[in-house]
């Protein structure tokens, strides 16, 4: 996104809007939860460890409940309209027509609103773009799963909009 | 029926995007500056590769959309368009778009599906990073669009007229935020 700054500025907005952005009735952490499950069905490693240390970050949970989450979250703590939004977000991975009217009933059952739903879906389908953009051009990724939780402080705090993608 | 609650009779993005302007803005400054703004692609070019990515995504909306615009952008030479989602490699293209669809398809699969021989092909034939780059993030762009624009269920025409119209539009207006309905 450094090497195109043009393309980057509006990919920045929309992650601030989709992830920071406090105008929304989902949480950051539960928003950065989707887009890390999203990454980690993508296996795409730089994502699902930027947002999911992300997600740990404002969950204040141990990393442990995060990879519990990508693993098999329906045996996890976090509540069950969480989970059937990330049944959601796991069917847009696949692709769109995959999302059935059952899938959205069982949210709706459970408290989802229109824009909940709405934002799941553009959520994952967004990480469908940056995880084949990252991985498309083979980017550099840092293995130490202990960068992206140090960094995740500072993101959290500076949010996607300014993002200087050139440090 | 879309899943969620959206303008009647609108179709596609278009709903979606009026249902969540704040959304809406940046999706539609992304679509402008990658398929109209400054790229040594041509902007037939990057519509077809738009349709392709959309077409193998199995998106009717999006691929009959982008269709529509990359038939106008080609203008005479229209009939390259249908040839292409037809079949690409039989196609009259040349050889150096051939590699760059190459590698859009790849990413249609996934982003790691592309692999340094394909970039190889790509740059023997003569593409710059740039290329490259406006490439891999139209594909992965459409990768997301198809699966928003499906996964709401949202409105999709089936009379061809409607996408030839809008697909005009398209060429000659680019890509500018629809108002909510007041």
């Amino acid at each position: 996104m450094a090497y195109s700054p043009e393309t980057g500025k509006a990919l920045n907005e929309l992650a601030e809007i989709l992830l920071h952005d406090d105008n929304n009735t989902l949480t950051r952490g539960e928003r950065e939860l989707i887009g890390a499950y999203v990454s980690s069905q993508n296996d795409c490693f730089f994502c699902q460890n930027v947002h999911g240390a992300m997600a740990q970050h404002y969950f204040e949970c141990e990393m442990q409940l995060i990879d519990d989450v990508k693993k098999n979250y329906q045996s996890t703590p976090i509540s069950n309209k969480l989970k059937a939004l990330l049944t959601i977000a796991g069917c847009v991975q696949k692709g769109g027509k995959f999302v059935t009217a059952d899938e959205v009933e069982l949210a709706k059952s459970l408290g989802a609103t229109d824009k909940e739903i709405h934002d799941t879906v553009l959520i994952a389908a967004a990480f469908c773009m940056f995880n084949r953009y990252v991985d498309g051009l083979n980017t550099w990724a840092p293995q130490d799963r202990e960068v992206y939780v140090e960094r995740a402080k500072m993101r959290a705090e500076d949010g996607y909009a300014n993002m200087n993608l050139n440090k | 029926m879309a899943h969620i609650q959206v303008p009647e009779g609108i179709p596609g993005i278009r709903s979606l995007v009026m249902f969540r302007p704040e959304t809406g803005k940046p999706l539609y400054e992304l679509a402008q500056v990658l398929l109209r703004g400054e790229s040594p692609l041509s902007e037939a070019e990057r519509e077809l590769i738009a349709a392709y990515v959309s077409h193998l995504n199995n998106c009717t909306f999006c691929a009959s959309s982008h269709a529509a615009a990359a038939r106008c952008l080609y203008g005479n030479d229209k009939n390259t368009v249908d040839d292409v989602l037809k079949d690409m490699q039989q196609s009259n293209v040349s050889a150096k778009l051939k590699s760059l669809l190459n590698i859009a398809g790849k990413v249609q699969v996934l982003g790691r599906e592309v692999l340094p021989a394909d970039i190889e092909a790509a740059r023997k034939l003569g593409t710059d990073d740039r290329e490259i780059h406006d490439t891999v993030l139209i594909a992965a762009t459409f990768s997301m669009f198809n699966r928003y624009v499906d996964g709401l269920a949202s409105f999709t025409p089936k009379d061809p007229a409607v996408y030839e119209a809008m697909g005009k539009r398209m060429a000659e207006n680019g890509y500018v935020l629809p108002q909510p309905a007041k």
